[in-house]
């Protein structure tokens, strides 16, 4: 074991993996922007609509059971499936199966955690709010989101790491990113290597999770902060 | 040779399916198996897991960023990690499917447990209840709505997972997957892929519309402020 963790230290060490095309800072480039891009899409399709659904509070079991399908394709399943598709599309084999599946990963915990986070503020509150005369924007931004950026930004933080996560399965399907250096390993059964990659998005994913969360504290009302710290603070 | 040609440039092949009902039927048996292990293992280690956390607070931070780790490796590596330990065996898939459900399922009972109103334990405390009590009678059945949510997640991702362990000879209906990956450019190989995967999310929506009816009937006081 000592052993091994020394070769993993010794690959770690070793210049020629870091650069070049192949190497961890071009794979890591890779990784970050197919996240970046697949999350920011992910956010743009479904927080606009969670929001308003919410706000009206119109269709929620209908809506959130529909995106659950999304939820329920495994994106093992999607990536591979895009892989035909794509290439039948013109969009070849790597990123475009990779982002789609990407895609439908974030789109669904992004999309119910908005919808149940508006939804879910306090009827007394929107009431009263209606009462002292806000009209019906007023009511969504100056009520409901603040009271719901809690959990719409948990959703997001969750998501984003996901996504990075799994962005390791594009390589199954062409892609580079961190997850290559998992797939190459398999097949040509080098432990090291497949250790070494599982470090890298292990690390990469750790590193959002506290980019994201330190971003929430300084983001989410500070009256709502005792709170949502008690159910988030994930990697303190 | 018409017909032939026709069928290596679709997309689906029937005649496919029809022949391999054992299979697949056999395939869903198995998947459903690596499934129902894995959320009710996750649940009893995460029910242990939520007890000590909100009997210790302290404990919550180190236990969510433990199962947070394990959450964030992806599958692939660690299922090759427990290879060498545990082989090309079921246990390592099982191994691999409870990590993954243990920070969902954990979040969402402390949360659930955290969210029942402060007033109604102050009543209950009030009423003479010890602290079993209020946990078992009044906290956890309050709790249930949140935490049957995380069930509904932790075996929806559990289904899709169950696909991945294909690369370690488990797998379900990853099976067709994998081998579908492997005939990507033949109909025969597409066919397995949509076959994999529509069977796999019939199943992820049968057992959460599943989880769903367990809930309308263990939780009839949310159902009524629901309707409300």
């Amino acid at each position: 074991m000592i052993e091994f963790l020394g070769d993993v230290l010794a690959w770690f060490g070793d210049p020629d993996n870091w650069i070049g095309p192949s190497g961890i800072l071009n794979r890591l480039r890779e990784h970050v922007q197919l996240t970046a891009a697949a999350t920011v899409a992910a956010a743009i399709l479904a927080i606009p609509p969670a929001l308003w659904l919410g706000h009206r509070r119109i269709g929620g079991t209908f809506v959130v059971a529909v995106v659950n399908i999304g939820r329920a394709i495994p994106s093992f399943a999607i990536v591979v499936l895009f892989l035909p598709i794509s290439i039948r599309l013109g969009l070849g084999i790597g990123f475009w199966p990779t982002f789609l599946a990407l895609l439908f990963l974030a789109v669904p915990p992004m999309f119910t955690n908005t919808y149940t986070g508006v939804a879910g503020v306090d009827p007394d509150l929107v009431e009263a709010s209606r009462g002292m005369g806000m009209t019906d924007r007023e009511v969504l931004t100056k009520v409901e989101l603040p009271m719901a950026s809690p959990v719409i930004l948990a959703a997001v933080r969750v998501a984003t790491v996901q996504v990075a996560a799994t962005a390791t399965l594009g390589a199954l399907v062409g892609w580079g990113g961190l997850g290559r250096f998992i797939v190459d390993g398999f097949s040509v059964r080098d432990n090291v290597l497949v250790f070494a990659g599982a470090i890298l998005v292990a690390g990469l994913a750790i590193f959002l999770e506290v980019l994201l969360g330190w971003v929430e504290r300084r983001v989410v009302p500070t009256t709502l902060q005792s709170r949502s710290d008690v159910v988030e603070s994930v990697v303190a | 040779m018409i017909h032939v040609a026709q069928a290596s440039e679709g997309f689906f092949s029937w005649d496919w399916v029809v022949n391999h009902l054992d299979d697949i039927w056999a395939r869903t048996v198995e998947h459903l198996m690596l499934t129902a292990i894995a959320v009710a293992v996750g649940m009893l280690i995460s029910l242990a897991l939520s007890v000590v956390a909100l009997r210790y607070r302290w404990t919550y931070s180190p236990i969510t960023w433990f199962t947070g780790i394990l959450y964030t490796i992806p599958s692939l590596a660690l299922f090759a990690f427990l290879v060498p330990i545990t082989g090309l065996s079921v246990l390592t898939a099982e191994i691999g499917l409870v990590s993954y459900t243990l920070l969902i399922l954990i979040r969402n009972t402390v949360a659930g447990i955290d969210g029942v109103p402060e007033a109604t334990v102050e009543s209950a405390r009030g009423m003479g209840y010890t602290n079993r009590g209020l946990f078992f009678s009044v906290e956890l059945p309050l709790a249930l709505p949140v935490i049957i949510a995380g069930i509904r997640i932790a075996a929806v991702t559990t289904i899709g997972l169950v696909t991945v362990t294909a690369l370690i000879g488990q797998g379900g209906l990853g099976f067709f997957i994998l081998r579908g990956l492997n005939l990507f450019y033949s109909p025969i190989g597409t066919t397995q892929i949509v076959v994999g995967t529509v069977v796999s999310v019939a199943l992820a929506v049968a057992v959460d519309l599943t989880l769903v009816g367990i809930q309308h009937v263990a939780t009839p006081w949310s159902r009524r402020r629901a309707a409300a």
